[in-house]
């Protein structure tokens, strides 16, 4: 969103007002998100532990060596990319198709565009709970529609060792397909109609132009929402803990669910941290090379 | 995420491609099919929801199960509301959510104009911070919070909630209502600072009844945040009389057997309509064009 430029002569007192405005929204982001933040990841350095009067000691890098040795973590942290990367780019995908669709002249549009937006509205507990429903192997509308298919009927999507993972990443792509089309959908109807007219007396084709014109005009907003959407389902946690808890046998055990797991469950709060923090480098780092990919190829 | 919904559309201008027609008639049921699949994929589980709320216990245990209801059976929504523990949560989760509403609201109206119209050090701050927040998982800063709030006795306390969602909220309120207040121009200010009205005036008489639409839309996205969210009540909340909604409807599901189907999907639905009224709401509010002739020229 751009500001308009402010056209006031820059006075005395602004400095102070602004601070006197913010300082409401300042005290509690101070003492329930900058300072619990920084006190997590100092806690990733120690070996706290829950329950009172616990002695809390600084041991270091001892949490990330025993980390490094921890197969268990590792592996859920692959499923947890999996699944980011797999959500994410499927997403972008199946929403840019949608996009597209919307911004044109068809029938039903509203049809579409409105159920597009009703994921949104709802809790991830119920999205869980409506596909648990879906998948269900005795009841579950999916197998029911396998089985007039002349396709096996009877498969237990969200508890198979094999299917769990790709069923999750499907629920994934349904759920935050909204605010991936909405974004895309703006930025279409953004792209000049005087470049799109231009190509096409110039005798570009449908995919000519959707190549050259559309893609390029839409980049800023594909690395934003792409950017985004892999650091929220990198974090997510409500949805695949309702829908399967991380089972069977931890496929689908999502970095968030195993720290979670570690901190609630077995009292580890120290080592819990300490995969917070290796999840956040981690994801930091492929933000950074994501985002300057984005600019490098701006630039040329 | 939800910026751009904010933004009034902008209508691209028609055109017509003459030289691309007779490929028109071919992609054409194509289009209508590929949105076909969209329209299938998006309802059906919506549908499929539905559906099961309005079927007895013994139609949905049948051998032969048909897609839509034999007959509509409204009792499941009756069964659900009655179910102490569900209109409870209902309960929990309305004063949490409007708590949080209210106190978003008031503290980021004034930062969120401070952030847009004043020339300050904070905008930058403001700006890391916001984009940070996104990046953090949540695993980071809900121990350490569960840790201060169990200091101050705001465990298992929908006060503690509160003020965590409020926290959690901001980003994204103060993001967006410093877009709303940067979309008012400058000038009316001037003109009513010219016409003899000071400050405090300007911004009641002003800035505020312009910043309406804005603010509609900041709160009632922080409303449905609040109300939607699962994994701080989670650990936050251990009192059953003190859950949330969405704690009471995962914890119904595990508990219940598949003969309670309907009423769960019955309890799924209503806890999805204030989201869904909020959303229709929004859609009409950001279209309606209050900013238009305010300014002309």
């Amino acid at each position: 969103m751009t500001a308009i430029p402010v056209r006031r002569p820059r006075r005395r007192g602004d400095g102070r007002d602004a601070w006197l405005l913010v300082l409401p929204a300042l005290v509690p982001v101070v003492l329930i998100s900058v300072y619990p933040l920084l006190q997590g990841i100092l806690l990733g350095f120690t070996d706290a532990r829950a329950g009172l009067n616990q002695a809390v000691t600084f041991n270091g890098v001892e949490n990330y060596t025993k980390l490094l040795g921890n197969d268990l973590f590792w592996s859920s942290f692959r499923i947890g990319l999996v699944w980011a990367f797999g959500v994410t780019i499927l997403q972008f995908l199946a929403s840019l198709g949608l996009a597209l669709l919307l911004n044109l002249d068809l029938r039903l549009r509203w049809l579409a565009r409105t159920l597009a937006l009703v994921p949104w509205a709802m809790p991830p507990v119920v999205i869980a709970i409506m596909w648990r429903m879906m998948l269900n192997p005795t009841y579950g509308p999916v197998n029911e529609a396998m089985r007039s298919l002349g396709l096996p009927g009877d498969i237990n999507w969200l508890g198979d060792f094999s299917t769990a993972l790709p069923a999750v990443i499907v629920v994934g792509v349904w759920a935050g397909m909204p605010q991936t089309t909405v974004t895309l959908l703006a930025g279409l109807q953004s792209v000049s109609a005087d470049l799109h007219e231009a190509a096409a007396i110039d005798g570009a084709g449908t995919w000519q132009r959707f190549w050259h014109v559309t893609l390029p005009g839409l980049r800023p907003v594909i690395f934003a929402i792409t950017s985004l959407d892999l650091i929220w389902n990198f974090n997510s946690f409500a949805l695949v803990f309702v829908l399967t808890a991380g089972g069977p046998g931890g496929k689908t055990m999502l970095p968030a669910l195993f720290a979670y797991n570690e901190a609630f469950k077995y009292g580890n709060f120290g080592y819990a941290a300490a995969m917070g923090n290796v999840m956040v480098v981690v994801i930091a780092a492929f933000l950074f090379f994501y985002l300057r990919g984005q600019a490098r190829s701006r630039e040329s | 995420m939800t910026q751009t919904l904010t933004r009034p559309r902008q209508v691209a201008p028609k055109f017509t491609e003459p030289p691309a027609r007779r490929a028109r008639t071919f992609t054409r049921p194509l289009q209508y099919l590929a949105l076909l699949g969209y329209v299938v994929f998006l309802g059906f589980p919506l549908l499929f929801l539905l559906s099961t709320s309005l079927k007895t216990p013994q139609e949905l245990q049948s051998a032969d199960p048909s897609f839509l209801p034999k007959h509509l059976n409204w009792a499941n929504f009756g069964d659900a509301v009655e179910k102490a523990d569900l209109a409870q949560a209902a309960g929990n989760s309305l004063l949490v959510a409007t708590l949080t509403t209210v106190v978003v609201t008031v503290i980021s109206l004034p930062a969120a104009y401070a952030l847009a119209r004043l020339r300050t050090r904070l905008r930058g701050i403001a700006t890391i911070w916001i984009l940070l927040s996104q990046v953090f998982p949540f695993i980071l800063i809900v121990i350490p919070v569960f840790l201060v709030l169990k200091q101050v006795g705001l465990v298992n306390n929908p006060l503690g909630l509160v003020l965590v969602y409020t926290v959690w909220c901001l980003p994204f309120a103060l993001w967006m209502l410093r877009g709303y207040v940067a979309a008012i121009p400058v000038d009316l200010e001037e003109a009513g600072a010219i016409d003899g009205a000071g400050r405090p005036r300007v911004l009641r008489s002003i800035v505020l009844p312009l910043l309406a639409p804005g603010l509609v839309a900041t709160s009632l996205f922080t409303f449905i945040s609040s109300w939607n969210e699962f994994f701080f009540a989670l650990v936050l909340i251990q009192d059953p009389g003190l859950r949330t909604l969405p704690l009471t409807l995962a914890r119904f599901f595990g508990a219940e057997g598949q003969v309670q189907l309907g009423q769960l999907a019955a309890a799924s639905l209503l806890a999805t309509i204030p989201s869904l009224v909020f959303f229709l709401i929004i859609q009409r509010r950001l279209t309606s064009g209050l900013m238009s002739g305010a300014v002309k020229g």
